[in-house]
């Protein structure tokens, strides 16, 4: 009230006039928003943060830490930042983002001498990490296959419902995760595949499956690859660990591979948050292969439009990043040999926790740890041994069990052992 | 088709992947095909058919357009005052000294890493950036009134707002000015909000059809939400007096109309940022609630580092963490994070007072050159006795002037002068030097004295 005798209202409307009216509205408009849930896996870090505890242990987000727990920048980001620095102006990327990132990107997934790449065939722009290359996808999907959906695995990157679902794109669910063998489900995968609608969109996680770890086997490719010809589905990859799953990104961009050998026009989003430890640069590509060249201008020009009223162009730090370090030699050797430093401590926390955990007489079966690939051990503990996990050891992860291993360390593993086998050892 | 003998040349890519599925097919006989279906023709993703297949281009975007057109151009004399890029008088983009200076500091701190955001962005940075556009004294502030996350530039806090609106306000319909940047009815439609204009631009005076625009606003539904240039007009550069804001806001107010600013020139418009911010500050100090889009592109240099904010202002704190919560939900299917590098720039600049004032100085000069080329083409004009009243060009603000040339004259520039601009005959003012006012005003002048 105070604040509008102040501010002077003219004596033409009344106090009450203006301010009956506006607040009565903002009121009404306002106070109906309810506050929203937190994002599941973000809120597990903010709780972390928020803990006193001196033995607590983030095994939550999926974000890379060195042995000591720390956040790791690589060196191979460090040095093209110092080349950046001073000598590279800020203007406005065009709409499609930096074309000789997307260059150098589409190289990595689709191979150095793609002749899918050779002849134009793929539209392809920079989008914001991996969420925005999905979302771009979604968008245009909706937008030129307005009655199709969109097959997602069960379970999936809990993000992945809510970019399809933002994009009004209806979504089904496909058979993957195997509880029992924690492994994956092949037949009623298989199975779902069959009995979808000819022509169906299908989202396949190219390595490194989120949150399971769980990845089909060449030869289980290769028969997906198949079905998906003779039902004539769609399939967009989503790879956001290349490099990181095994340590050789070649290796781990086989499934792909194996669908463009087939003959398949996929869709693909790359992501460089975990495998260039780029997270918060938001660096990424969404490509689609086309036909030909003249259809790949099309739909290259298509996802422009839909970049332009959601951020007009992509942010150009970070693509300056990857493209300076992947067309140096010395950079990208280094890179190389960094992601795959990366990967083998993954793999040796592997190793480790599945062996603390056999030596503590652990009655379950542990196997899953060491069979599992990528950043995300799913280790099959329910919601409420999560709980305890969070409540009486300080230990944080998302309430589906998922244990980012990124996080592990030889400091913690031994703790997060115990705790584990306190939780489980009465299953 | 399968299983044949290759009947192009063989380097073909017809022939490539030809070849690559009968090796595929014939070579690997441990597989255990499901069914004995062979005849992949059939299916719509091999090599053959898209689901895409009936996708057109889309046109070029109208504004980006130019610059492609510009760069296609091989003439030596060419000049592109399309985008509004700020150029130096040696016609190349700027990079402020001061940011240079926090660019390094980034660089050089060992201790800086690259972990995620939280997806409302740089605590600081939104802090920092609430005060630049409300006031540090802001009383909307004072109170934990106001929620700002951070956001992809102006686009991108638009777009933020706009899908926050469309899900948790009631009126769907937003009231934007004729003429308006060309990306701003774009990005409400695709948020499901209606977009009507209201009058704006009076092609007569060159200057604010102010009749008109109280007229539409008037007229508008009760709550409907209205953007608002906070200065600098874009694309015409004509700005609101101090008097006439405050009857707008008056207005506005007394019909409950949500206003919604886009603030992507503050500081560059007249050179100081609290004037170009009295537009929100007379809106947020009568207590009510607004939107501000604010970006950092133009007025610090930061382009293509996408970076700038949503701020609301809300009635209670309450109300605020509520909005906060629920555009937080907009943002994480959107790109899950905001970029880290500009904002931390620009959270680097506003935090030291030191940098704050050379930012400021170096913000002047910029809005001063652009002045000084604004006088510079009205007296050449002038000298040149081209027919017609130019004393908009000196009155208009901002980056901008809207030349009033009509789309004949334009093309003529274009391609007897290779003058790039859009077709409404806006012109970036940043794009311009002493060296080439000269050649604008020829081709200005033979435009309209050969055609109307």
């Amino acid at each position: 009230m105070a604040q509008l005798i102040r501010s002077g209202f003219s004596g033409r409307v009344t106090k009450s006039g203006v301010l009956g009216a506006a607040r009565s509205m903002s009121t009404a408009w306002w106070s109906h928003v309810e506050p929203a849930a937190k994002d599941p896996i973000l809120g597990v870090t903010e709780a972390f943060l928020a803990d006193p505890s001196p033995n607590k242990v983030n095994v939550g987000v999926g974000a890379y830490r060195d042995d000591n727990g720390k956040p790791v920048v690589l060196g191979c980001v460090r040095e093209a930042e110092r080349r950046i620095a001073g000598n590279l102006n800020m203007e406005y990327l065009p709409m499609g983002g930096s074309v000789k990132m997307v260059e150098e990107t589409l190289k990595l997934a689709y191979g150095e001498n793609s002749d899918l790449i050779k002849d134009k065939r793929i539209a392809a722009v920079q989008a914001l990490s991996g969420t925005g290359a999905c979302r771009l996808f979604a968008d245009f999907q909706k937008r030129f296959s307005p009655d199709s959906q969109i097959y997602i695995p069960v379970p999936t990157w809990s993000n992945h419902h809510n970019i399809w679902r933002d994009a009004n794109v209806p979504q089904r669910t496909f058979h993957y995760y195997h509880p029992e063998s924690k492994g994956l489900d092949f037949a009623s995968l298989m199975d779902d595949v069959k009995n979808a609608p000819n022509g169906s969109f299908f989202l396949l996680h190219a390595c490194a499956h989120n949150p399971t770890g769980v990845d089909p086997t060449e030869e289980q490719w290769k028969e997906i690859s198949y079905q998906f010809k003779v039902k004539g589905h769609y399939a967009l990859f989503d790879m956001a660990y290349q490099g990181f799953a095994s340590g050789d990104p070649e290796r781990d961009a086989k499934s792909i591979r194996i669908f463009l050998e087939d003959g398949h026009l996929i869709g693909c989003a790359q992501s460089y948050a975990k495998n260039m430890g780029l997270y918060g640069q938001r660096v990424g590509c969404l490509s689609m292969v086309c036909e030909d060249e003249k259809q790949a201008v099309a739909v290259k020009s298509q996802l422009q439009q839909i970049a332009r009223p959601m951020y007009s162009n992509p942010p150009i730090h970070g693509a300056l990043v990857v493209s300076i370090i992947l067309t140096d030699p010395d950079l990208k050797k280094l890179w190389l040999k960094e992601v795959k430093g990366m990967a083998d401590r993954i793999i040796g926390m592997r190793t480790a926790l599945r062996e603390n955990l056999e030596k503590l007489g652990s009655p379950l079966s542990w196997e899953h740890i060491t069979k599992q690939i990528g950043m995300f051990c799913y280790s099959g503990m329910t919601p409420e041994q999560v709980d305890r996990l969070t409540n009486e050891f300080h230990i944080y992860l998302t309430r589906n069990g998922r244990i980012s291993m990124a996080g592990v360390t030889t400091g913690n593993v031994g703790y997060l052992a115990n705790a584990i086998h306190e939780v489980t050892k009465t299953a | 088709m399968h299983g044949g003998k290759a009947l192009l040349s063989p380097s073909s890519s017809a022939d490539r992947r030809l070849s690559a599925l009968v090796r595929h097919l014939e070579g690997s006989s441990s597989i255990v095909m499901g069914s004995k279906d062979s005849s992949i023709a059939a299916s719509p993703t091999s090599a053959r058919n898209s689901v895409f297949e009936h996708i057109l281009q889309a046109s070029e975007d109208p504004i980006l357009g130019v610059t492609v057109a510009y760069n296609k151009d091989p003439s030596p004399v060419k000049l592109n005052l399309g985008v509004g890029a700020y150029r130096t008088e040696e016609g190349k983009p700027l990079v402020l000294n001061v940011v240079r200076r926090a660019e390094q500091m980034l660089v050089n701190d060992n201790s800086r890493v690259k972990e995620y955001l939280p997806i409302v962005g740089l605590a600081d940075f939104n802090k920092l950036s609430a005060k630049l556009i409300l006031g540090a004294d802001s009383p909307a502030i004072q109170e934990n009134r106001v929620t700002t996350v951070q956001c992809l530039s102006g686009t991108g806090s638009l777009r933020i707002g706009a899908e926050f609106l469309s899900r948790h306000y009631n009126q769907h319909i937003i009231y934007i000015p004729q003429p308006t940047w060309g990306n701003h009815p774009k990005v409400f439609a695709l948020s499901g909000i209606t977009v009507k204009f209201y009058r704006y631009y009076d092609p007569a005076t060159r200057g604010l059809d102010f009749q008109g625009l109280l007229e539409d606003l008037g007229s508008a539904p009760s709550g409907a939400i209205v953007l608002l240039h906070a200065c600098a007009h874009n694309p015409t550069g004509v700005d609101p007096t101090p008097q006439q804001w405050e009857q707008i806001r008056q207005l506005m107010r007394s019909k409950a109309l949500l206003p919604f600013f886009d603030s992507a020139y503050q500081g560059f418009a007249s050179g100081n940022l609290d004037s170009d911010a009295h537009s929100v500050r007379i809106f947020v100090a009568d207590g009510g609630e607004c939107l501000v889009a604010q970006s950092y592109a133009k007025n610090m240099g930061l382009y293509g580092e996408r970076v700038g904010a949503l701020s609301i202002v809300c009635r209670t704190p309450d109300v605020a963490g509520r909005v906060e919560s629920q555009l937080k939900l907009v943002i994480r299917p959107m790109y899950s994070n905001p970029p880290l590098h500009g904002a931390s720039i620009v959270a680097r600049i506003l935090k030291d007072s030191n940098m704050y004032q050379e930012w400021t100085v170096e913000l002047k000069a910029m809005a001063d050159r652009i002045i000084s080329m604004r006088q510079k083409l009205f007296d050449a004009l002038r000298n040149r006795g081209t027919p017609g009243d130019w004393s908009h060009i000196i009155k208009q603000i901002g980056m901008f002037t809207f030349t009033g040339l009509n789309r004949n004259q334009v093309s003529f520039m274009t391609e007897e002068y290779h003058i790039y601009m859009t077709s409404d005959g806006r012109i970036s003012m940043a794009g311009l030097s002493s060296k080439t006012v000269p050649h604008l005003a020829d081709a200005i002048h033979a435009a309209v004295t050969r055609l109307d």
